[in-house]
């Protein structure tokens, strides 16, 4: 038995052992609802074993949605437990635990596999393409990405979850100050969906450099394309230091080495310094596509052209190199001095000047635009305002030396929440309202939506609008609770209560799916919005191969010119389309990973070597693999177009 | 499958030339993973607590032969690639097993070097300068390991398949990879070794 004690959670208190409990429930009742409705061979077919990029996409966001009530029960747990001075609901170990998984989570479970996901389902669609460059390996990246990201969430109820912080800096997250396996977990989780990541990057990179439509220049692709472009070439450099740090900390903590440590000449900064090297970057991973996002839409709904267009890019371009030298800012007060201060102080003020030159544009665009408030604009009017603020604080912030007045505080949390709440969240609950009728052919309600809207951007602000001012008042993050004599009780009561609003319009949108896909009218067009780019120019739901015949294009907005009377997008005739075949191996590969890194958090070598082996068996299989794919039929197509009717037909 | 004739074998078809960019990117991958070794290693290189110094535990017999053997390995794949061109498909396995037995006594040679150091007391956990030595060192000698597991299986595929436009696309892709790792050697021979024993 003495074998089995490692998984047991050091710990636990009755809350996690109704999480165990409600975990097994739930995974049974998954496992047998899915025998008794006999799904398991749909399931596999269309699902497991899919190279589509728009059911990978759809997969991601629905992992992106799971992560988000993942991440969000630990955000009102901790609501929950500052809302009143000196709570007991929770202990400090819990406490450190769920900030720790919050964070981690949000960004990387939630953030990242949302944009993943709409960048999987509209890129190739935009530039007119029938897929990815490699859809085999685009599912390799999902399944690595899952895999990874329940091997994190498996921590909260085997062995404990990781506390030292979502930045697990040293020495605090060696095995001295960290014993149980929680940071094992955060090391190697992150580990294995961070090389699913970069393989994203590298195959959209060569997507989007090689595979657009005939006529589309760099400078003609719509704008959510060029924001994923760069995002993904900042995936590509700033990823592998992420790799090699995680590597690094795995070695720490597993077999004794001495980078991180504080004897035998180890350096804790170092990890700070790694860590975000690939931490800043990350920042803008999750926010330049957000940028795009809101491109299309303010576009879209202010019924103008996207103003400023070559500005756009230039800034986007200056964002991603501004971001690889920025990241020392994190870290002003650790005492790298004031040459090294001064330098990132600047750097990082900088960045305000490319990101102003975009929110002026869009203010542009807006400007005499006939404005209608749908959802997903009223997400990207919210948006401007908000950001803004969550902005100008970061300038506070990046002034090293009025730094050392708020830094850790609330302050902080409050202006990182408020640029990636607005800038990312909205940006994704916008970019899934807009394009979801594209994936489902039926709307999302849109008085449902505006609910859910109105409390998630009403509860955004009554939580964290007072963390301005407890934190300049001196509240520290991270601390699990304070006395009713430093009078931050009011304020966070009021968080509380915001953090509720938020739940609310969560709870809101949860609804519009379920209502929605009950009820919603199925008769909307293949362009309910009357859009402006290639993806709305072919059927909804979109064909397996995208286009029955690969579009002409000679402007950033082809599909608007050809619906007002510019040149047709479809010339031609039907051809044989070839498209890659469906395949197993990935997501095998995803549960051998998964085994893997299980086996490496408790030292479980045997199973570690085993388990490795098989990934090798999986690669090499893939070498001798030979597999030309299969083509569609021009009287399969011609079916296909009469069935769907369309644009083209 | 659309053949272009104008253009090498490995070149050919649309999806040989999405893969050779889609390596190069990779490739960028890797460089900005060996820079943060680099990085790392310059960071700690004298942060060496109890442990030795780089000076005393190198040795320059085995260095020197790993570098022979790797740099020589490396020209004899590009001999290989242009025997693929040329259409000879004998030539270019020839070639290709001579950079996979380089490659072997590379490796051989660089697990003896790791038992000495294991023996002279400068093993992983000594101090972090060790560590960071023995994970950068061991980084590349992964790599080439699994190099070797790759070129032997792209030689089998020639031997059963020819040299078609997969076979030809897959041994161009491996032969970048195998110059890649030949010049990640030559700056850890120059900025670990060289600069070491000086």
């Amino acid at each position: 038995m003495d074998y089995f004690d490692r998984f047991a959670v050091p710990h636990s208190s009755p809350m996690i052992v109704g999480s165990q409990i409600a975990i097994a429930v739930t995974v049974l009742a998954i496992l047998v609802g899915v025998t008794y409705f006999k799904k398991w061979g749909y399931l596999w077919r269309e699902w497991f074993t899919t190279v589509d990029h728009k059911r990978i996409g759809i997969m991601y966001i629905l992992a992106a949605l799971l992560m988000l009530f993942r991440g969000g029960a630990d955000a009102i747990l901790m609501r929950a437990q500052t809302a009143i001075p000196d709570n007991g609901l929770l202990d400090g170990q819990h406490y450190n635990e769920i900030f720790t998984t919050h964070g981690v989570v949000m960004i990387l479970f939630m953030a990242m596999p949302f944009i993943i996901g709409l960048m999987n389902i509209v890129t190739p669609l935009q530039i007119g393409a029938r897929d990815v460059a490699f859809p085999r390996l685009n599912a390799v990246s999902f399944w690595l990405f899952f895999w990874g990201a329940m091997l994190f969430n498996i921590s909260f109820v085997v062995g404990g979850s990781p506390d030292a912080g979502w930045t697990a800096y040293f020495p605090l997250a060696s095995v001295e100050f960290s014993e149980s396996v929680g940071m094992n977990y955060y090391a190697i989780a992150i580990q294995i969906a961070g090389i699913g990541t970069l393989m994203t990057g590298i195959n959209f990179i060569v997507t989007i450099l090689k595979m657009r439509a005939p006529g589309m220049t760099l400078m003609k692709m719509p704008m959510f394309t060029w924001s994923i472009l760069i995002t993904n070439l900042i995936i590509v450099f700033a990823f592998p230091v992420l790799t090699v740090a995680l590597a690094l900390m795995t070695m720490d903590r597993l077999f004794g080495t001495n980078f991180f440590t504080m004897a035998n000449g180890g350096s804790d900064m170092l990890w700070a310094n790694l860590f975000w090297i690939w931490g800043h970057p990350e920042v803008y991973i999750v926010i330049l596509p957000a940028f795009g996002i809101y491109s299309e839409i303010i576009s879209t709904f202010a019924r103008r052209n996207l103003y400023g267009y070559k500005s756009m890019v230039v800034s986007m371009v200056a964002i991603s190199v501004l971001s690889f030298v920025v990241w020392a800012h994190h870290f002003f007060t650790m005492g790298h001095g004031a040459m090294v201060n001064g330098i990132f102080s600047i750097t990082t003020m900088a960045i305000a000047v490319p990101t102003g030159i975009k929110i002026f544009n869009w203010l542009f665009t807006l400007w005499k635009g006939k404005i209608e408030f749908t959802v997903p604009m009223l997400y990207s009017l919210a948006f401007i305002p908000i950001f803004t603020i969550g902005g100008v604080t970061g300038v506070m912030l990046a002034m090293a030396s009025a730094d050392y007045q708020y830094h850790n505080t609330m302050f902080l949390v409050a202006h990182f929440h408020y640029v990636l709440i607005p800038g990312t969240v909205f940006a994704v609950l916008a970019g899934f309202t807009y394009w979801w009728p594209k994936i489902f052919n039926f709307q999302l309600s849109e008085r449902i939506g505006k609910w859910a809207f109105w409390f998630i951007v009403v509860g955004f602000n009554v939580t964290f609008f007072p963390m301005f001012i407890t934190g300049l008042d001196g509240q520290a993050r991270r601390m699990y609770t304070y006395s009713e004599a430093t009078g931050y009780g009011p304020l966070n009561l009021l968080s509380f209560v915001g953090a509720l609003g938020l739940l609310i319009g969560f709870a809101f949108l949860v609804y519009n799916i379920y209502w929605s896909t009950r009820y919603a009218p199925r008769n909307v067009t293949s362009d309910p919005w009357n859009a402006r780019s290639l993806e709305w120019a072919t059927h909804s739901p979109v064909p397996e191969y995208n286009f029955a015949i690969v579009p002409e294009v000679d402007s950033s907005q082809a599909f608007w010119d050809s619906k007002n009377n510019g040149p047709a997008l479809f010339k031609g005739k039907y051809k044989e389309i070839h498209m890659p075949n469906n395949s197993g191996v990935p997501f095998v590969l995803g549960i051998i990973f998964f085994v893997w890194g299980f086996a490496m958090v408790f030292s479980m070598w045997i199973f570690a070597i085993i388990s490795t082996l098989g990934i090798f068996a999986c690669m090499a299989h893939r070498s001798f693999e030979k597999d030309h794919g299969h083509h569609i039929s021009v009287e399969e197509i011609e079916e296909t177009e009469k069935k769907l009717r369309g644009a083209n037909a | 499958m659309k053949i272009d004739n104008s253009l090498p074998l490995e070149y050919s078809t649309e999806e040989n030339r999405l893969k050779i960019l889609g390596f190069w990117i990779f490739l960028g991958a890797e460089i900005a993973l060996f820079a943060t070794l680099f990085a790392t290693y310059f960071t700690l290189v004298n942060r060496t607590g109890n442990g030795p110094i780089g000076a005393d535990i190198f040795e320059v017999t085995p260095v020197l032969i790993e570098t022979i053997l790797l740099l020589t390995s490396s020209f004899t794949i590009g001999l290989g690639i242009n025997a693929m061109r040329h259409g000879s498909k004998n030539a270019m396995m020839v070639f290709f097993i001579i950079t996979l037995a380089l490659g072997a006594g590379f490796l051989g040679t660089e697990i003896f070097e790791f038992k000495h150091y294991v023996h002279i007391g400068a093993g992983l956990q000594v101090s972090a300068f060790t560590s960071i030595l023995l994970t950068l060192l061991g980084t590349h000698g992964a790599h080439v390991t699994l190099g070797l597991f790759w070129g032997l299986f792209i030689v089998l595929q020639v031997k059963k398949r020819g040299l078609t436009p997969e076979t030809t696309n897959k041994a161009f892709i491996y032969s970048l990879y195998w110059h890649f790792l030949d010049v990640v050697w030559i700056f850890i021979f120059s900025f670990v070794y060289l600069k070491g024993m000086m």
